[in-house]
């Protein structure tokens, strides 16, 4: 299908497009990648009356500079381009993974890391890396910037805690270079969307004990949720997911039951943790 | 800052296979569509017009895109590749001779798509100076629907030409 006759606005600087945000507010979809918003738009799902296209603004930098600090990626970095560079830095292991998944080879190429997390669907691989991570989103308007913790940011299914005046200008990755992660999604074919994603993070002290994990599940509710446990959990795994799963209220539609997602939260979640824990060098 | 009316019609300039040309789209006007009809670049496919099925897969500014998830006006001074960028009939480029070879069409339809991302995945491929496995060749293919070949033909032509362009990059850095 083609999409409603719309305005179309190039800023060529943030100021510029934050001027634009501030004018039409509701009326304006942001544009990155286009993955997203391109199809809702064709298919009619989406009829702003103004697209207001980010695609020429600087928001492509990766800083990965210190150890000590959050990963900073600008809004426009593409998902092709920080696969590689994950790959070839080392760095954040969790994302490296769920990128893999994430949609094809050639969405990949042009799909930018803010776009996934602005656009939010609850299953979409990114947004749950970022709540399980414990990481934040830095929105910016023309009153300011703002950081929002993920696990506030993404209120419900294309529902976040972006005003219609702000843009997400960058996401903040906390890396703390663990190597016991892991990230696994459940989908009909290779590059659908998941079903249900689930993605683990064994913490460890600077002594090397185990400090507690993190249990982070996409697509069974209607946003990612991460679960937060001690290093007790950790010894008692199984019912640390149990009681992660007692707490769910799994969604239930055409595509998926509720009592198969929860199903297959438990399954993944479990995989996602046995791995986490065994690339920690830890054999559960 | 540019501001273009939702129903007027704009000039939109794109560098298409190398050539530069001029044509008019409004807002809407998908960027398939108008290298289809505003341009005449007839191997752009439209098939699904919301991003999955590949049809319409082309290389802009370098990197790969469904040209139906575009827009021409965001393609205002950009560098497209198309499939007419490849080869002609009677002079195919390496890759396109080695799905003739193999049996790696049928009807054609998801083709230049195809070929598209295979020439971006081959560039790749030469970067790393490493074999993909068939397994890395299927998942960059998920990304278009063939519903004619199953696919084994399109993954023997694309491994065939994945060899010469790992030979390739070796024989030019050493």
């Amino acid at each position: 299908m083609k999409p409603v006759p719309f305005d179309y606005a190039r800023p060529e600087t943030l100021e510029e497009a934050l001027a634009l945000m501030a004018n039409y507010g509701d009326d304006a979809a942001p544009l990155a990648g286009g993955l997203s918003l391109g199809p809702m738009l064709n298919l009619r799902l989406a009829r702003p009356a103004v697209v207001v296209d980010l695609g020429r603004l600087a928001l492509h930098e990766i800083d990965s500079l210190s150890p000590d600090r959050p990963v900073e990626t600008g809004a426009l970095v593409r998902q092709a381009f920080l696969q590689q560079r994950l790959k070839a830095d080392l760095i954040m292991p969790l994302v490296g993974e769920a990128l893999d998944c994430i949609g094809h080879y050639q969405t990949r190429a042009r799909g930018t890391v803010g776009g996934s997390v602005a656009h939010a669907d609850p299953a979409a691989e990114l947004p749950l890396c970022l709540v399980t991570m414990d990481g934040s989103v830095w929105l910016q308007s023309t009153a300011g910037r703002r950081n929002v913790p993920a696990t506030a940011f993404f209120e419900a299914a294309l529902t976040t805690a972006r005003h219609p005046d702000e843009l997400v200008a960058g996401l903040e990755w906390p890396d703390a270079g663990e190597p016991g992660t892991a990230f696994a999604e459940f989908a009909l074919r290779h590059g659908d969307f998941a079903i249900v994603a689930a993605a683990a993070i064994v913490r460890r002290n600077d002594d090397g004990r185990v400090s507690g994990i993190r249990l982070g599940l996409g697509g069974v509710e209607d946003a990612p949720r991460v679960f937060v446990g001690s290093d007790d959990a950790v010894n008692n795994f199984k019912d640390f997911v149990e009681q992660s799963m007692a707490v769910l209220r799994p969604t239930d539609d055409p595509v998926c039951d509720a009592p198969y997602r929860l199903a297959l939260a438990r399954k993944l979640g479990l995989a996602v943790i046995v791995r986490a824990l065994e690339r920690a060098g830890l054999h559960p | 800052m540019t501001i273009l009316a939702r129903e007027q019609r704009h000039s939109i300039t794109v560098k298409v296979n190398g050539l530069r040309y001029t044509g008019m789209a409004t807002p809407r006007t998908l960027l398939a569509d108008f290298l289809r009809h505003e341009l005449g670049f007839k191997g752009v496919h439209v098939g699904c017009e919301h991003a999955v099925c590949g049809a319409c897969t082309i290389l802009l500014d370098g990197l790969l895109a469904r040209a139906c998830a575009i827009y021409a006006v965001q393609a205002d001074d950009t560098s497209v590749e198309t499939v007419e960028g490849l080869g002609k009939p009677e002079a195919l480029a390496p890759l396109q001779a080695a799905f003739q070879e193999h049996h790696a069409l049928q009807c054609g339809f998801c083709t230049p798509g195809i070929l598209m991302s295979a020439k971006a995945f081959l560039d790749d491929v030469a970067t790393v100076g490493v074999a993909p496995t068939e397994q890395q060749v299927r998942e960059m293919l998920s990304g278009h629907l063939c519903r004619c070949t199953g696919y084994d033909g399109i993954v023997k032509a694309i491994l065939a030409c994945a060899e010469q362009a790992i030979g390739k990059s070796r024989h030019e850095s050493g």
